[in-house]
């Protein structure tokens, strides 16, 4: 009996990774964009993206979630609970990349845009050559942090009936009346895979630190 | 004169806003309360966590470990549907404000630990050649100091635990969330009924966001010195 519940748990489990990913590549590329409009020469285009940044950061998750579902979903565009969930998660990802890469590009000491300029690079190659590897460094390990904190945040995805852990748990506790368990089960296993995830990251974070030029 | 804003009328939003008002104050309350006993039980657990006596240690350790490792819905759902189930029932409110009071024990219990961490180790040193107990010490020396540099990341802390409220929209509290819901329901006018509720989120955590970051940096600058 408990493995089969168990089991049926675990059917969940392939869609909140899935979820996690595919949020965490949508706000690794759109926060790139997202940061370099942060940072622009043109004040109202670098107020507009503050704003939003405030406002999306603002509003909580769920909230996005039903927004892009119900609200843009039930009267705009009809969509699936996962597209949904990947959207409101991706617009949040992206502005959470960016802040991330941000910071990565104020950790970079002023030396590099200096030489960089004595070598005459244009702006293009001083980014690209220069400046993003080092960047991307040291944004790596804040990366790897949000990245986990997002297989916690999908659980949200389950209120929109996207079958990942949680909404099973939910199944499993209604069908069976045994919450105490199936819940306590799902929090172990969220728990048990976000452990590995975090000593590899801490790993990661070690090994990339010290090739960062300081 | 009404502004047609995807359906709703001005008319419609002003309609709405006595209920999402009463769902907005639910929201409050549950933070209000989930941060009273949060907090203090954080303070605990940082302390507890640095006790001799270890299975008091491993307690802490395991508290803050479930509280941090499992989604703050998962606990929500495993106070609220879990405790009915060994004959426990607690209400709605109850059980958001456990669960959320939880999570908040969890990770405040980690940003006070840094904060006690943060004060010098000659303040220590001091404590004992002044001849305090240990107690006295924690107490009226480095719990006073740590708790200082822990404020702004506490209040960081604070913003996010009013957004999740709006998770207890899954355990059939009353709140703002569940009331822009259930609008949208009869009314079918769920993007105007949600970007309200969220006007209302947007309008307490954009203010909080910026007084947390001034705070900061007026720390900050203390710090320097």
């Amino acid at each position: 009996m408990i493995v089969g519940e168990f089991r049926q748990l675990l059917t969940g489990l392939p869609w909140t990774l899935a979820l996690m990913s595919a949020t965490f590549v949508v706000g690794a590329l759109l926060g790139l964009p997202l940061m370099l409009a942060r940072r622009s020469r043109f004040l109202p285009l670098r107020l507009l993206v503050v704003v939003i940044f405030a406002i999306v950061r603002a509003v909580p998750p769920l909230v996005w979630v039903f927004i892009v579902f119900f609200g843009i979903g039930f009267q705009l565009i009809s969509m699936s609970p996962f597209v949904a969930c990947l959207a409101a998660f991706g617009l949040i990802a992206a502005v959470n990349m960016a802040e991330i890469y941000r910071g990565g590009l104020l950790a970079i000491h002023f030396g590099q845009f200096e030489a960089a300029k004595a070598l005459n690079l244009s702006r293009w190659h001083t980014f690209v050559d220069v400046v993003a590897p080092q960047m991307i460094r040291v944004a790596l390990p804040s990366s790897a942090t949000y990245g986990i904190g997002l297989f916690k945040e999908s659980a949200i995805a389950s209120t929109i009936g996207v079958q990942e852990l949680a909404y099973q748990a939910n199944y499993l506790a209604q069908t069976t009346f045994r919450g105490l368990e199936v819940f306590g089960m799902v929090g172990l296993v969220y728990i048990l895979i976000s452990l590995p995830i975090a000593w590899l990251s801490r790993i990661l974070d070690r090994r990339i630190r010290a090739r960062v030029a300081r | 004169m009404s502004g047609m804003f995807l359906g709703a009328t001005w008319e419609d939003v002003v309609s709405w806003l006595p209920d999402l008002w009463a769902g907005f104050l639910i929201s409050l309350r549950v933070t209000f309360f989930s941060l009273l006993f949060g907090i203090p039980a954080g303070l605990l657990l940082a302390i507890g966590q640095q006790t001799k006596a270890r299975s008091l240690r491993w307690l802490c350790l395991t508290v803050v470990e479930l509280g941090r490792g499992a989604p703050a819905l998962v606990l929500l759902q495993f106070l609220y549907f879990g405790l009915p189930s060994v004959g426990v029932s607690i209400t709605s409110f109850v059980s958001a404000v456990l669960a959320l009071a939880w999570a908040t024990g969890a990770y405040t219990s980690e940003i006070i630990r840094a904060g006690l961490d943060a004060v010098p180790q000659g303040q220590h040193e001091a404590t004992s050649a002044l001849g305090m107990s240990r107690e006295d010490a924690l107490r009226f020396v480095i719990i006073p100091q740590g708790l200082r540099v822990a404020i702004p990341a506490l209040l960081g802390f604070s913003i996010l635990v009013f957004q999740g409220t709006s998770l207890c929209f899954t355990i059939a509290l009353q709140e703002i969330i569940s009331r822009a819901y259930d609008i949208g329901n009869t009314t079918f006018l769920y993007f105007p009924a949600l970007a309200v509720a969220a006007v209302f989120f947007a309008a307490v955590c954009i203010p909080a966001s910026l007084l947390v970051s001034y705070i900061e940096q007026r720390t900050g600058k203390h710090v320097q010195r």
